[in-house]
């Protein structure tokens, strides 16, 4: 990637970037707002959603506990239609492999229909390195490479564009000055890669699910390219990451009904392709040659981890990142890797064996759970968070200021007489700073709240300081309790003793 | 009562409008007073063995109390993550499970536990409401504020746009990534100011000191109250009218 934000080093620096883009900050929560609006009416539409998210999560959560089963049945039905299955460990492995193949093929052009998987892999660039043209046919993911960065977005790789930016760069590619109306935009792309695909030698494509009992792919799309992709071109690539399994056709219909409501609020994408394997004697197209790579990069690390398993059970929908608060405000690139927002921000640091490098994403958030009601198979997002973030500090990555900030607050709210004598501490304290009540001073620990807000300064009193006096007012002056209420209590009270209180589930 | 530290020590007046509204209805109150905070600072910072330190004055000052109820769905939900706090040390396991069934919101306990749905208030006045995220959807208090806000005599309540939407606090977040967070309490506010509404309201004082903090950095005049000092407020008036 080219631009700016991506060469700073820390998510405050690229999200500072960000901050500072009024035109990327508009256009992205003009996006996600519209996306977030159609989820929340398709969710309410269905009827049922709470309890089909629960049916796509029992799913997913069998799945992966199962996965060494899935992928051999999936690979051997894979096998069985006629296409090659390979297994790759790493991005590297994968990328070697996908190159064996086109160099295999004396492959000149490379058409795709969007994959995050060989986002993942920076394929498009090695392809590039042995004199393959990789052109992207989803119209976003079309825009995001004439522009020469990563997408921003899962599913919508150019949310952070708004068409006066598209027009300019699909100007430069017609070389002609064209309006920034979406119809006449999409025309011109459509007409420009209708060629691509007729001479392309290969296609390649992601893919959302694969059903282990016939080894099919299956594939939701909008714009109809991905079936360009997987029936013009002579060969066929399918990248895969290894967790996009599901077992049976009949959990496909609880995926279909979760993914496209969950993405845009469609009631189901405008294509589902299923794929198995390559032409056959009676088609009357489809590729000659079709090879799947299955892809690990990372992901096995997270099987047998009791706090991240539930991240395979991820089906790309990216319904957390337009629920984020965070992500509205900064976009994806701030999030520096392939994936974004908060699914982003745990599969990116997961994916990469926790390294530091990744450790300062996590903090990208206030854990306040939008994405994991938003998720559609009830990945508990936030928790896993607050699990990285302890992660660091075991392994000793922890600010050091911060270690001690923690050290002496466990000091004093370790006992409640220290906490009081600290409170009264600080009301002395506070007299150098207060004015009219408030403390408006942007020194030490106070700088970065002080910018945007004035803190409140403590009262004379703490509650503890009034309570003895409190208490036997309100004891002179409480009311006698209600018949009802007192039954109530009562029923409650052995309610939460037998473990049936509405509290005892969580 | 489990007060909570930001209460105790910067806005007594919500525990203390929460206790007098509880003793209304005969509940008897009792303030251990070795409680301190819940630890949530720390645990949310992967702090857990500090947040453990401070966790254990919670769950040692509740022993012997039938109900606890704190005027914070936030720090109420981080009593839901004592067991796996817990999760190595046997006897304050038995008590994290203990007080985990035990332990309510101000609302929960006031609407769900006592059957109150309306105080006697009347609070004449243009008010919004900001549901906290720890609060409405971790621990899905969602109902029980607006069943009690329908019921007070001459309140308005206009809905506050993305109301939904986290304010920006988040603890350390705030600090941590100051410019992410006042770019979400900037906004915000200017959800709050878009309702013209004279008061927000809300149920977890970290969020509205929040919003109030941003508000009077702006010079705006909107109060900022939690529920229930909005709720005795207008019981009191009421009474002394």
């Amino acid at each position: 990637m080219s631009t700016a934000e991506t060469k700073a080093q820390t998510v405050k620096e690229r999200a500072g970037y960000a901050l500072n883009n009024e035109f990327l900050r508009n256009a992205v929560k003009f996006t996600t707002e519209r996306l977030r609006l159609g989820k929340k009416l398709a969710s309410e539409e269905h009827g049922n959603w709470d309890a089909w998210r629960e049916r796509g999560r029992q799913i997913r959560l069998h799945t992966i506990a199962h996965l060494d089963y899935y992928l051999n049945e999936f690979a051997e039905q894979a096998r069985a239609n006629g296409a090659h299955v390979h297994f790759a460990e790493t991005a590297e492995e994968a990328v070697a492999i996908s190159l064996q193949i086109a160099e295999h093929k004396s492959a000149k052009s490379v058409v795709k229909s969007k994959s995050m998987v060989s986002e993942e892999l920076h394929l498009n660039k090695a392809l590039d390195s042995i004199g393959v043209e990789a052109v992207e046919t989803d119209l976003g993911e079309y825009i995001i490479q004439l522009a020469d960065e990563t997408p921003s977005h899962i599913i919508i790789p150019a949310i952070h564009k708004n068409r006066y930016q598209i027009a300019e760069l699909l100007s430069a590619e017609a070389g002609e000055a064209l309006p920034p109306d979406t119809a006449i935009m999409a025309g011109f792309v459509r007409m420009k890669l209708r060629e691509k695909f007729l001479e392309a030698d290969i296609g390649m494509t992601g893919c959302n699910f694969a059903i282990a009992e016939t080894g099919s792919m299956v594939l939701f799309e909008n714009e109809g390219n991905a079936r360009m992709v997987t029936t013009v071109p002579k060969t066929q690539i399918t990248l895969m990451g290894m967790e996009r399994i599901i077992p049976s056709w009949s959990d496909l219909e609880v995926m279909a009904t979760l993914l496209p409501r969950s993405a845009t609020g469609q009631k189901l994408t405008v294509y589902m392709s299923g794929i198995s394997g390559p032409k056959r004697e009676l088609d009357a197209d489809g590729p000659d040659e079709m090879h799947i790579i299955i892809i690990d990069n990372g992901r096995s690390l997270q099987l047998g981890d009791p706090e991240f398993q539930e991240l395979l059970n991820c089906i790309r929908c990216g319904a957390c990142l337009n629920a984020c608060p965070v992500y509205r405000h900064i976009g994806g690139h701030a999030y520096g890797g392939t994936y974004s927002g908060p699914i982003g921000a745990v599969l990116t640091p997961a994916l990469n064996k926790n390294v530091a490098e990744w450790d300062d994403i996590a903090n990208a958030s206030s854990l306040c759970g939008a994405c994991y009601e938003a998720c559609p198979v009830k990945i508990p997002l936030h928790d896993m968070l607050v699990s990285l973030r302890r992660r660091k500090i075991e392994a000793g990555r922890g600010d050091k200021l911060e270690a001690m900030g923690m050290k002496g607050f466990s000091a004093v709210m370790g006992n409640a007489k220290r906490y009081r004598s600290v409170v009264s501490l600080g009301k002395w304290g506070q007299k150098l700073v207060v004015r009219g009540g408030e403390i408006r001073t942007r020194i030490g620990p106070l700088k970065g709240w002080n910018s945007y807000r004035v803190t409140p300064s403590l009262p004379k009193h703490s509650f503890r300081d009034r309570w003895p006096e409190m208490e036997q007012d309100i004891r002179r002056t409480s009311g006698t309790m209600d018949p009802v209420i007192a039954d109530r209590l009562r029923e409650r009270l052995r309610m939460q003793k037998s473990g049936k209180g509405e509290n005892a589930h969580d | 009562m489990f007060v909570t530290c930001l209460s105790d020590a910067l806005f007594p007046r919500v525990a203390e409008s929460m206790a007098r509204l509880l003793a209304r209805y005969g509940v008897q109150l009792e303030f251990p007073e070795i409680q301190t905070c819940c630890g949530q600072p720390a645990y949310n910072s992967g702090y857990w063995e500090e947040a453990r330190i401070s966790a254990r004055t919670i769950l040692d000052a509740f022993d012997d109390s039938d109900f606890v109820v704190s005027p914070s769905g936030s720090c109420t939900y981080m009593i839901h993550h004592y067991p796996d706090l817990f999760k190595d040390d046997p006897v304050y396991l038995d008590k994290a499970k203990a007080l985990q069934s035990k332990c309510y919101e101000f609302t929960q306990f006031l609407v769900d536990v006592l059957g109150v749905t309306d105080v006697g208030a009347v609070y004449p006045h243009k008010v919004t409401y900001h549901p906290s995220c720890h609060g409405s959807r971790l621990l899905g208090v969602k109902d029980e504020p607006m069943k009690l806000l329908s019921h007070v005599k001459g309140l308005e309540l206009v809905p506050l746009p993305f109301a939904e939407d986290c304010c920006g606090f988040g603890g350390t977040f705030a600090v941590k990534m100051a410019d992410i967070s006042g770019a979400m309490v900037t906004e915000k506010s200017d959800h709050v100011l878009e309702t013209e509404a004279s008061v927000l309201v809300g149920l977890d004082m970290a969020c509205l000191m929040n919003i109030a903090g941003n508000l009077r950095h702006r010079g705006e005049k909107v109060q900022v109250k939690h529920l229930a000092e909005l709720l005795y407020e207008g019981v009191s008036v009421h009474e002394h009218s």
